[in-house]
């Protein structure tokens, strides 16, 4: 398969690109931040998600989605981030959805219409410390007659605050540390014991510190098998992580165009400031920094949609490398603009701002360089 | 099976049934590489494989069978690198005339030219060399001053080449020259001659690695005939448009150059791991150094990525006519960083100069030869130029 974007995903990529700029651009961004809305999105345009099909990406045409894989998720996600479009795409449609379609036809019947037609936000609960660490995570599920009993504390649940089911990551058995032991549940946020203390993140997106208070749990939301939810919690990690670069990607390339445009246009010293080779020669750098980050990223979607067992390795890669590239067109960014970068009414910080929150999200590019080490076997 | 899939079967079984075993031991340095020409040096396997894939046309796989290739697709192409990969088989045929002639005359020789000199090159006949940069004319290499004067039927060559590589081993050079002084981009010609004509001397240049590979290059009087016969003209395209040639040619050039960054094989850190130690762990013990190599395993395969993405695009006819600038900026940074880090990992056993244990420095010489990477074929800091011009549309750039 050649390394670029079929006819198909270039198709996908224009009307998203036409939807997100049309619907959902930088100045919706503002006006949702603006008004202080307890979601941090917009529902209507969750609607129109649907709408377009984009909420069923990754739901098999079966069952109503579109069924298409990991290339086209990223297609839409890299629109969203170089729009900084607010929506719960990402943990739904993405991270959620992969976490369902490892469970069984039941729940899949049950979640999927709500997701298809958007009226269903899905967020996801694993971290439970400032850092992303799912191989640490401690919060138990003890079983309760038929089902199970959680107890905990989660935080960083990105869209925690408005989602009406949670995919939660706790330890059946076993302890911290252990791969097996892990099983992956699908919790109501109305559940009794449940409680949710939403968050404004740097960024304005909302995200909740969710507490687990003898929460109970039916048998079957457990997703997958019982602790046997580390295959699970992969999936969801590889489609999450993989998800995200994309995004990071669009969030950097976004950042770098507008950049680019400023410099083309601010005079200084009776020159456009473009002209001067200090300014040139780091954005050539950032441009070939980006480049290698976007074929990184669909590489490693590829390779998740081919089943290659280099996938996961491939996936931390993409999400180092498309979070070092995107860090730096932010920052690059902001100093060219000079003065104006600082302020509010200017975008660039704005970029600066969702790339910071993106970078945490599944792992920052420290986090997934280790693995790659680990993966390497050393 | 798929038609791709039978041809990397068949691919395969040919390979391992041909591919002698001397060649199938990873190349040293530039010198154990097969460079063939009039006057070459073989060490055992060297020409039998040369001869053999020379046969097939897959010295040069990609260029069309009349003219000594194999006439393979793009994917086929592919399927053929990936299985003398994996089968670590070694490039046959190491050659200017393959990696920068080949593609510039493809594009701009007449039918004559091509059935004369590709042939000569896919067969590892004929070794060619690049005139191109001047003592006065490095990054602005427009500013030649070679002249080629008019003579009816000949032209007469003065000037002074440098870090001609290989000058002192090739046969033919292909040769930047000013045949209008009145002009600069449009006063050059790209012309063909034959080192042994009369008035042509070599002097071989030290580097810092130790190594002469690059010579300075003198023409006295050198009389460059018009015609080969049969047609074969010695001028490429026509007279004054040499800088069109040039171009193209160094595209390719940038594009075979940056190749280097996604060179090196499997993980940097696996390999040191198992050298300097690891912990109760399993982990490299030096943990600031585990995680420059973890850096640097992740920027090899996202080059690698590139790579792919790149001669994907560049075949489909997608990709910016500007890009091999930014993929020779990319990958031959990369692979300076993949050095300085082989050294550091290395201590001060790689710093033995002369020692046989070191293979007679051989670490420390690549790595002082990697510092040429950037600036060979023109240096990063002009790639970035013309990415800023090019791509970015930057003012003034
Ligand atoms: C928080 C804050 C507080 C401030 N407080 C004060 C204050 O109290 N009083 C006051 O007078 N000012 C103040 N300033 C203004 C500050 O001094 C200017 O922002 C600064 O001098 C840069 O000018 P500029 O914003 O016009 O950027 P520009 O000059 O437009 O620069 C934009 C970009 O172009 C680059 N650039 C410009 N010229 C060249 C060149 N020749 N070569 C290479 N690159 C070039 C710059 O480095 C920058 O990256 C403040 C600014 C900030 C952000
Ligand atoms: C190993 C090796 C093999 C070579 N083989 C050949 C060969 O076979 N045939 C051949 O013809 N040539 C060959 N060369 C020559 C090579 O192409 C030149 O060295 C190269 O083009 C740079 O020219 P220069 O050395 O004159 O450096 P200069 O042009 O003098 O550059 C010096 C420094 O100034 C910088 N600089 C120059 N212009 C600018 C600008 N506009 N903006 C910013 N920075 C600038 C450069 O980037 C560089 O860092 C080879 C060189 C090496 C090292």
């Amino acid at each position: 398969m050649p390394l670029f974007l079929n006819e198909d995903q270039q198709m996908l990529q224009d009307s998203a690109a036409d939807f997100m700029k049309g619907e959902g651009d930088v100045a919706h961004f503002r006006e949702f931040r603006d008004k202080n809305c307890k979601d941090g999105f917009s529902h209507d345009l969750w609607k129109k998600f649907a709408e377009m099909g984009f909420t069923g990406i990754l739901i098999s045409e079966d069952e109503g989605g579109l069924g298409l894989g990991h290339v086209e998720a990223g297609v839409v996600l890299e629109q969203i981030g170089r729009n900084l479009t607010p929506s719960p795409f990402l943990t739904t449609a993405v991270a959620g959805v992969e976490a369902l379609n490892a469970g069984g036809q039941a729940m899949r019947e049950k979640y999927f219409p709500g997701i298809l037609s958007g009226d269903s936000v899905l967020a996801v609960a694993i971290d439970e410390g400032a850092k992303h660490r799912p191989d640490q995570i401690s919060m138990a599920a003890t079983r309760e007659g038929n089902g199970f009993k959680l107890d905990g504390k989660k935080q960083f649940v990105v869209q925690g605050g408005s989602a009406d089911t949670l995919i939660v990551a706790a330890r059946t058995s076993g302890s911290a540390g252990d791969d097996k032991g892990l099983t992956l549940f699908a919790v109501d946020t109305s559940s009794d014991g449940l409680s949710r203390n939403s968050v404004r993140l740097v960024d304005s997106a909302v995200a909740a510190h969710v507490e687990f208070d003898g929460v109970i749990v039916d048998a079957d939301a457990v997703i997958g098998e019982v602790d046997e939810g580390d295959a699970v919690l992969k999936r969801m990690l590889n489609a999450g992580r993989a998800g995200s670069a994309a995004e990071t990607v669009g969030v950097g390339a976004g950042s770098m165009d507008i950049t680019i445009d400023y410099v083309k246009g601010r005079k200084q010293f009776d020159k456009i400031i473009g002209t001067f080779q200090a300014l040139q020669h780091r954005l050539s750098h950032l441009y070939s920094e980006m480049e290698v980050a976007r074929a990184t990223v669909l590489k490693a979607q590829q390779m998740l949609d081919e089943g290659s067992d280099k996938a996961e390795l491939m996936i931390s890669v993409a999400k180092a490398k498309a979070g070092k590239a995107a860090a730096l067109s932010v920052k690059e960014g902001v100093q060219m603009h000079g003065g104006v970068g600082m302020t509010d009414e200017y975008d660039i910080g704005l970029y600066m701002k969702r790339d910071r929150a993106l970078a945490e999200f599944m792992g920052d590019a420290n986090y997934h360089t280790n693995l790659v080490a680990e993966m390497h076997g050393y | 099976m798929s038609d791709i899939e039978t041809f990397r079967a068949e691919t395969a079984a040919w390979l391992e049934a041909n591919c002698p075993p001397e060649m199938r031991e990873p190349v040293v340095d530039e010198s154990d590489a097969c460079w063939g020409g009039r006057n070459p040096t073989y060490k055992p396997g060297q020409k039998e494989w040369m001869d053999i894939m020379a046969e097939k046309g897959w010295t040069v796989p990609d260029w069309p069978k009349e003219y000594g290739g194999g006439g393979l697709s793009r994917a086929e192409a592919k399927v053929l690198g990936q299985e003398m990969g994996r089968l670590k088989c070694r490039s046959p045929l190491s050659s200017f005339g393959i990696w920068m002639l080949g593609p510039a005359l493809l594009q701009f020789g007449t039918e004559e030219q091509k059935k004369h000199f590709l042939p000569q090159i896919a067969r590892g006949e004929i070794r060619w060399c690049q005139g191109y940069s001047e003592p006065g004319s490095g990054s602005d290499l427009a500013s030649l001053q070679t002249s080629a004067i008019d003579q009816g039927d000949h032209y007469v060559v003065n000037g002074q080449k440098i870090w001609t590589s290989y000058a002192d081993k090739a046969d033919w050079i292909f040769c930047l020259t000013r045949t209008d002084k009145n002009e600069k981009h449009k006063g050059i010609t790209f012309l063909l001659f034959d080192m042994a004509s009369e008035g042509v001397t070599t002097k071989p240049i030290k580097l810092i690695s130790g190594a002469s590979p690059f010579c300075e290059t003198f023409f006295d009087d050198v009389k460059v005939p018009k015609s080969y016969g049969d047609g074969i003209s010695s001028v490429v395209y026509e007279e004054n448009k040499g800088w069109d040639v040039a171009k193209y040619l160094l595209g390719h050039e940038r594009s075979m150059i940056s190749g280097q960054g996604g060179s090196g094989g499997g993980s940097l850190g696996a390999k040191f791991a198992d050298q300097i130690g690891r912990d109760e762990m399993g982990r490299l013990d030096d943990p600031m150094l585990r995680a420059d190599l973890a850096d640097i395993d992740i920027e090899l395969l996202a080059f690698r990525a590139m790579a792919e993405r790149f001669g994907d695009t560049f075949k489909a006819g997608l990709c910016h006519p500007a890009q091999p600038n930014m993929m020779k900026y990319v990958g031959t940074e990369l692979n300076k960083s993949r050095y300085e880090l082989i050294m550091t990992a290395g201590g001060s056993e790689v710093l033995e100069w002369e020692s046989e244990a070191t293979n007679g420095g051989l670490t420390a010489r690549d790595w002082l030869r990697t510092k040429a990477n950037s600036i060979e074929g023109g240096t990063s800091e002009v790639m970035l130029n013309v990415v800023s011009k090019q791509i970015l549309q930057l003012p003034g750039a």
